[in-house]
């Protein structure tokens, strides 16, 4: 009588991480230094974004060793990173037992014109997303769970800013919509029409959405809280900086108390130096993760 | 009409809200030990029982939600909030607020994709509540007066002990107020005594 992989049970996985960080760690060490500074989940991969910049070349799933090590090592939930549209990569992360799915830009993708039928799977799926439209075709393809995009690897908040705004005046602008304006707006987004129904009823997203790409100091996720995100995705922010444990234990503490000032003053202090950051205007083609799919 | 807090340092705070106002009472978000006073009855959200656990301690809840207990007001405890209750976890030495005489096991179902919903018979409250669970925990034994009010698979998933309730599944998640409605119950009962 029981039911497995409904849209109520994954979504609702997604629902119990708000207010919270997840963090990317590349080894069991780090990933406890992650749950015990607080961490909602973990993302388990070889190379936090910064170090898949600088290595350049194709950039995959984990090995399979890395993402079992962490597995074993926390008893939060662990996520893990497949390459968009590799249908197998994501079979073998949910073989594995990991607990959700990134489908996403940091990594190479396989596919440049499909993503992965998400709903196809029993575990469930986050994937980015820039702006309405896109966010409504990942929901469509089955993903459980959003993120903004950003730059991932940059250390600069500026794209998940820009992404998480977007996202919120569209919603705005889909509320004040009449119907028959919303198909035309469905045509010209590319999003479900279904979808924007429920974002008009609602006022906002049918599912969690987290900031992601480019926070590095607690106020860049107390930041994106304010713009209105359910928690935030840290990625080379913690371990690329000089005091992981620090970082971390701020970074969630901030985002919970978002709208306290004075906590976040006394948690910023002698923190050490934050990870180095990039202007990301002076990224250029495939070195702009976040084009990589649409 | 009742007030109800709702811990709100992680987790599906913002459902539990919306359930309370849907049952016609007012909830407060509880962000801060000293917002504690004003609420007679609490809820301990799903989310993730480590986070909640590190950011209680942080906060100094913890010594503040256990006299909050013992002074008699109610509290639910749902999927984590149901560890944070436990007198013992398996596997640790440890317990969080120790409030409810009983064992439990976390994860006990398995990760997210052995996840799922089910019809379910709930003692008092209804026959066929929605209850999905997720990455959940279950009950391994009940202590002292610990009352069972629903199973699943021969595992417990819901219990009551005096004036705290805990289910291993999430009501929060569903439309589904009937569990909602039967602690709301609980807190106005505590009330009328209290006077």
């Amino acid at each position: 009588m029981s039911n497995v992989g409904t849209d109520r049970v994954k979504r609702g996985m997604a629902e119990m991480q708000k207010g919270g960080v997840i963090m990317d760690v590349v080894n069991a060490e780090q990933a406890k230094i992650a749950e015990e500074a607080g961490a909602v989940a973990v993302m388990a991969l070889e190379r936090v974004p910064s170090d898949i910049r600088a290595a350049g070349g194709v950039a995959r799933m984990a090995d399979p060793t890395v993402t079992e090590e962490v597995l074993n090592a926390v008893s939060i939930p662990v996520m893990a990173k497949a390459r968009i549209g590799h249908i197998v990569e994501a079979r073998v992360l949910e073989a594995m037992g990991a607990d959700y799915i990134d489908e996403s830009e940091v990594l190479t993708p396989a596919d440049d014109i499909y993503h992965i039928d998400k709903n196809d799977y029993t575990v469930p799926f986050v994937c980015g997303c820039r702006n309405l439209g896109e966010a409504l075709r990942r929901i469509g393809e089955g993903a459980s769970m959003l993120r903004t995009k950003g730059e991932p690897g940059t250390g600069n908040i500026v794209e998940a800013v820009r992404h998480m705004r977007e996202v919120q005046t569209q919603i705005r602008y889909v509320q004040n919509m009449a119907k028959d304006e919303l198909m035309v707006y469905a045509k010209e987004t590319g999003a479900p029409y279904e979808l924007l129904l429920q974002v008009q009823e609602e006022g906002r997203l049918p599912v969690v959405n987290f900031a992601a790409g480019g926070i590095a100091t607690p106020s860049d996720a107390a930041l994106m809280m304010e713009l209105g995100a359910d928690g935030v995705f840290v990625g080379s922010g913690i371990f690329k900086s000089k005091n992981p444990e620090k970082f971390a234990r701020s970074i969630v503490e901030a985002t919970t108390h978002y709208q306290d000032y004075e906590l976040i003053a006394k948690l910023s202090k002698d923190l050490g130096t934050a990870m180095p950051g990039l202007e990301t205007s002076t990224l250029e083609g495939n070195d702009r993760m976040q084009d990589r799919s649409e | 009409m009742a007030t109800i807090g709702v811990l709100g340092l992680q987790g599906a705070f913002r459902e539990h809200i919306q359930s309370i106002e849907a049952c016609g009472h007012d909830a407060v978000l509880i962000k801060k030990v000293e917002q504690l006073e004003a609420v007679d009855g609490l809820v301990l959200p799903g989310g993730e029982s480590t986070t909640m656990r590190r950011l209680i301690d942080r906060y100094e809840f913890f010594d503040a939600l256990i006299q909050f207990g013992q002074t008699g007001k109610p509290i639910f405890g749902t999927c984590a909030g149901l560890i944070l209750l436990a007198s013992q976890i398996e596997n640790d030495d440890d317990n969080h607020l120790g409030l409810m005489d009983m064992t439990v096991a976390r994860n006990a179902f398995g990760r997210q994709k052995q996840s799922f919903e089910t019809p379910l018979e709930i003692k008092g409250v209804a026959d066929d509540f929605e209850a999905v669970f997720i990455r959940a925990p279950y009950i391994l034994d009940v202590h002292q007066d610990t009352e069972v009010l629903a199973t699943y698979d021969d595992k417990i998933v819901a219990a009551k002990q005096g004036h705290y309730l805990a289910t291993a599944f999430h009501p929060e998640l569903t439309d589904d107020y009937r569990l909602m409605a039967y602690f709301i119950d609980m807190v106005e009962q505590s009330k009328l005594a209290s006077v």
